[in-house]
């Protein structure tokens, strides 16, 4: 996250230079950045509970992206005796289990739905400590 | 079957058969038909069994070895032995033939049934010793016994029903209302019978001492028959305590003789394998060696010598017993074991100073009395005197003549104004047990037993005539009597039968009642003494005087009960004559009274008899003592003879006649007013009513003192001890206050803070917990945010390098 941010602050300057430059690994981590904070921005601003699933997929994502970045062969040391799909592996498996996730998280709210006839969050503090 | 086989089979089955009846009625008497009925029945088919196998052992006896007259002064007595040795044992008589020389000791068969223990010197055994005496005892005590068991099965017939005892007031003013207890009665006499038996068939001291000490428990029990009657529980516990200070110095003689001695045997026991027989008692003390006479054994020479010992070499030690015996050393030790012997004696034979628990023993019911107190319990210390006499010096003797004469002197003094009908008996009884201690002192000691045999009879029948009187007027005090030979003529009539026995009435020279021959002998030995010892007339004085006041007390008793007009008429119309299965044995012992004493042409009688018992080495009298200056002690056959018996007969005659007149002038014709005569000599009178204070004297002596120091020891306890406790106790209190405290304040204070400042906490925690799911996000976003700056702050690291 820290490279994330310095990626961020690098680009602020040479943004336009980036965008004609040779597609890299920053342009994969600058994608998935993106995607994470509209995924958090959405999770926190949205208050139809559907919205925020929504951001939450956006987040995974961007995660998604980043894994998938970071496999690249640029990144990799010479010689690792590894097949190097590792970012891809991890990447299908936070797929697999944001499914398992949405399906839960749907259900939740369905129930909500049927309890409360409504599927706004902020109507949702039942668990207030 | 040989007789030395067969006079233990038959002697130990009397003895045992009480012990089974105690043990069935023990367990199986309540369930003994409704009440315990039949309770009676068992214990006296138990006694009847005793009896009867008593009489077949008598006539065993009497076949083996005939009573004949003793040949006094013709060189022997009892000449009726067929070689059997003094002390004989199956096994070990016939070869020691002694012939008929005066040294031959009694015939006698001893032996042991059973060791309880066996080791080193230490043997103790169960066993017999069978003379005359033995044999004679067992027929008395179990025909006694019988009697008794007969009469108490009508005299305790309130007992099978629910009893409400008028004389027991409770605390919410009623009387007690409790079960009859009448298998229990019949239990603790059947004990009582084998425990007697005991102590007579006792073959060593050991033995009598268990048995000695079962007959007190037994007259605890007996006396203390109503123990919720104060008075009854005082009274068993006074016999019971007195008994323990006189088995205090039986205690200290058989240790005397067991540590010199090393053996409580009465005979030889054989050892067996042609070894010679460990000596017994008899033989240490009198040894067959020197002619039967008494010297102090070589145990106790040594024993005194002790010190001597040491210094001699071992194998000359033997060479100066002698010498040391001649110096006298050790002499003290067999006096002491003499003297402590018959301190148990004194205590179970109530002679003085411990002769008081006897008139309070009559708390319990009258058979008890009878049977206990008057024929056979008390008798055992007079009995235990007679078996142990070989053992005796001159010098115990003497004591026990004084102790004898003391006895009888202040008991019949006391008879003279008691006004119980029981209590007179029973202070007649102790003055009559100082006769026999006086006859056995003054070395009469066929006399003695003899009157203890004799007076067995009558003093038990008047017993049981005093039981019948109480029975038919439910009063003890005489004063309220008067003129019931009307209503009950055959209890008046056997009275009148035992009072004459005990006072010795009879035809001068021709023939009298059983107390007369016996009475006379040992009237007649005393005199002998008496004259041969100047210095110790008084003994003489005191039985003539004894014989005078018990004519005066006896017939008092008779005049006040029988003669004359009712005194109350409210006791008179009551009274009624007792049913026949107490009239019964009263007829029977009456009989017995009279005819006990007599001996048949030919000589069969109890005095010869006795005779064949005679301890070795008695019969030609005694001379010697060291204590109380040198004493004479005259044959006892001489006292037959010439000069002395007939003044003997004269004395007791006169004196008896005396008495019976004085009594008949102040209760029959009535010239002569007791009150008048006790309002003269009143400071007397008062002293002699007041039981010579010894009851006083003794609480001020030792119940005060005892009482006193006990009272300072609960003092003490409650005062000192309890104060310590209680202080202990309150310190640790108190420091267990300050544990308190330091737990509660620090330990719980501090767990209680580290408890309220977590609660605290959460309160202030929770409200962050707002439940709002944006709110989540935002925190986790700030969060992670602010966790990034910091890092990147601290750290300066870059992903790329």
């Amino acid at each position: 996250m820290s490279g994330m941010l310095g990626s961020t602050a690098a680009i602020v300057g040479p943004m336009f230079a980036a965008t004609t430059a040779d597609v890299s690994v920053t342009h994969y981590l600058v994608v998935g950045a993106i995607l994470f904070t509209a995924g958090i921005v959405c999770m926190a601003v949205k208050r139809n509970a559907l919205g925020v699933l929504m951001g939450i997929e956006l987040v995974l994502n961007g995660a998604n992206v980043n894994f998938v970045a970071f496999a690249s062969p640029y990144l990799r040391g010479q010689g690792a005796p590894a097949l190097g799909l590792d970012g891809q592996v991890i990447a299908l498996f936070v797929i697999l289990l944001a499914a398992a996730e949405a399906a839960v998280a749907l259900a939740i709210t369905l129930n909500f739905y049927n309890n409360h006839s409504t599927v706004d969050v902020d109507r949702a503090d039942d668990l207030k400590g | 079957m040989d007789i030395a086989a067969q006079l233990p089979l038959l002697l130990g089955l009397a003895w045992l058969a009480p012990l089974v009846s105690f043990v069935a009625i023990l367990f199986f008497g309540p369930r003994m038909g409704p009440h315990g009925r039949n309770a009676a029945w068992v214990a006296t088919a138990a006694i009847v069994t005793s009896l009867v196998l008593s009489l077949f052992a008598a006539g065993t006896w009497l076949g083996a070895h005939p009573v004949q007259a003793a040949h006094h002064g013709a060189g022997g007595h009892g000449d009726g032995d067929h070689g059997e040795s003094h002390a004989a044992d199956a096994a070990g008589h016939a070869g020691h033939a002694s012939g008929h020389d005066e040294a031959h000791g009694p015939l006698a068969y001893a032996g042991d049934w059973y060791a309880l223990y066996e080791g080193g010197a230490l043997r103790l055994t169960i066993g017999w010793y069978i003379d005359a005496l033995t044999v004679l005892m067992f027929v008395v005590v179990t025909f006694i016994a019988t009697c008794i068991h007969v009469y108490a099965s009508g005299y305790m017939h309130d007992e099978l029903h629910d009893v409400t005892d008028h004389e027991v007031h409770l605390s919410g003013g009623g009387h007690l209302h409790r079960p009859g207890r009448f298998p229990r009665f019949f239990q603790a006499l059947s004990l009582f019978c084998f425990s007697m038996l005991g102590i007579v068939i006792a073959g060593n001291l050991a033995m009598v001492f268990i048995f000695w000490e079962l007959v007190g428990i037994c007259s605890w029990f007996l006396i203390g028959f109503y123990y919720e009657r104060k008075s009854a529980s005082t009274a068993a516990n006074k016999a019971f305590i007195v008994n323990r200070v006189g088995d205090f110095g039986m205690l200290i003689g058989l240790m005397a003789l067991w540590g010199a001695l090393g053996t409580l045997h009465f005979a030889d026991s054989p050892v067996g394998g042609g070894e010679p027989a460990r000596p017994g008692l008899f033989s240490l003390v009198r040894p067959a060696a020197g002619g039967h006479a008494i010297q102090v054994p070589d145990g106790m020479v040594k024993f005194a010598a002790a010190a001597e010992v040491a210094k001699t070499p071992a194998a000359e030690v033997a060479g100066k017993i002698d010498g040391w015996r001649g110096m006298g050393l050790g002499r003290w030790l067999l006096f002491t074991a003499g003297v402590g012997i018959f301190c148990g004696c004194v205590g179970k034979s109530a002679q003085f100073p411990l002769f008081v628990w006897l008139p309070d023993a009559m708390e319990g019911p009258t058979p008890v009395s009878a049977l206990v107190h008057s024929a056979t319990m008390v008798a055992a210390g007079v009995y235990l005197v007679g078996r142990f006499y070989p053992v005796l010096t001159p010098d115990v003797l003497l004591v026990i003549a004084y102790v004898g004469a003391i006895t009888l002197f202040i008991a019949a003094t006391i008879a003279l104004v008691a006004n119980d009908i029981k209590r007179v008996l029973a202070y007649s009884t102790v003055s009559q047990l100082g006769y026999m201690m006086l006859a056995l002192g003054v070395g009469g000691w066929s006399a003695g037993l003899f009157h203890l045999v004799t007076h067995a009879f009558f003093k038990s029948l008047l017993f049981l005539c005093s039981g019948s009187v109480i029975h038919a007027c439910h009063t003890n005090d005489m004063r309220k009597m008067g003129g019931l030979a009307r209503v009950m003529p055959w209890t008046a009539g056997t009275m009148l039968v035992g009072c004459l026995a005990i006072i010795g009435a009879g035809i001068p020279f021709v023939i009298g009642l059983s107390g007369y021959y016996s009475k006379d002998a040992i009237l007649a030995q005393a005199l002998s003494f008496a004259q041969a010892n100047p210095a110790h007339s008084i003994l003489y004085l005191a039985v003539a005087g004894g014989a005078f006041l018990t004519a005066f007390y006896m017939f008092r008793l008779w005049f006040m009960t029988f003669a004359g007009e009712p005194r109350d008429h409210h006791v008179a119309d009551h009274a009624h004559e007792s049913p026949a299965v107490m009239v019964a044995p009263l007829v029977v012992l009456s009989v017995l009274a009279v005819v006990a004493g007599w001996t048949l042409p030919g000589g069969f009688g109890l005095a010869n008899l006795l005779e064949q018992a005679r301890p070795a080495g008695t019969a030609e009298g005694m001379t010697g003592g060291f204590a109380f200056g040198t004493l004479v002690f005259p044959a006892e056959h001489l006292s037959h003879e010439g000069a002395i018996h007939v003044t003997a007969t004269l004395t007791a005659f006169a004196t008896a006649l005396a008495g019976v007149v004085l009594a008949a002038l102040m209760y029959l014709v009535r010239i002569i007013s007791p009150a008048v005569v006790a309002t003269i000599l009143r400071p007397a009178y008062a002293f002699l009513a007041g039981r010579w204070y010894f009851d006083e004297l003794y609480h001020a002596l030792f119940v005060v003192p005892v009482l006193g120091i006990a009272k300072l020891a609960s003092g003490t306890d409650r005062g000192v001890i309890d104060r310590i406790i209680d202080g202990l106790a309150w310190t640790a209190r108190q420091l267990a206050g300050i544990d308190a405290w330091i737990d509660r304040t620090l330990v719980d204070g501090l767990v209680n803070a580290t408890a309220t400042a977590t609660w605290n906490a959460g309160l202030e925690l929770k409200k962050l917990q707002t439940g709002h799911l944006r709110q989540y996000v935002m925190f986790i976003v700030v969060g992670t945010v602010a966790l990034f700056v910091l890092a990147s702050l601290l750290f300066r690291t870059s992903i790329a390098g």
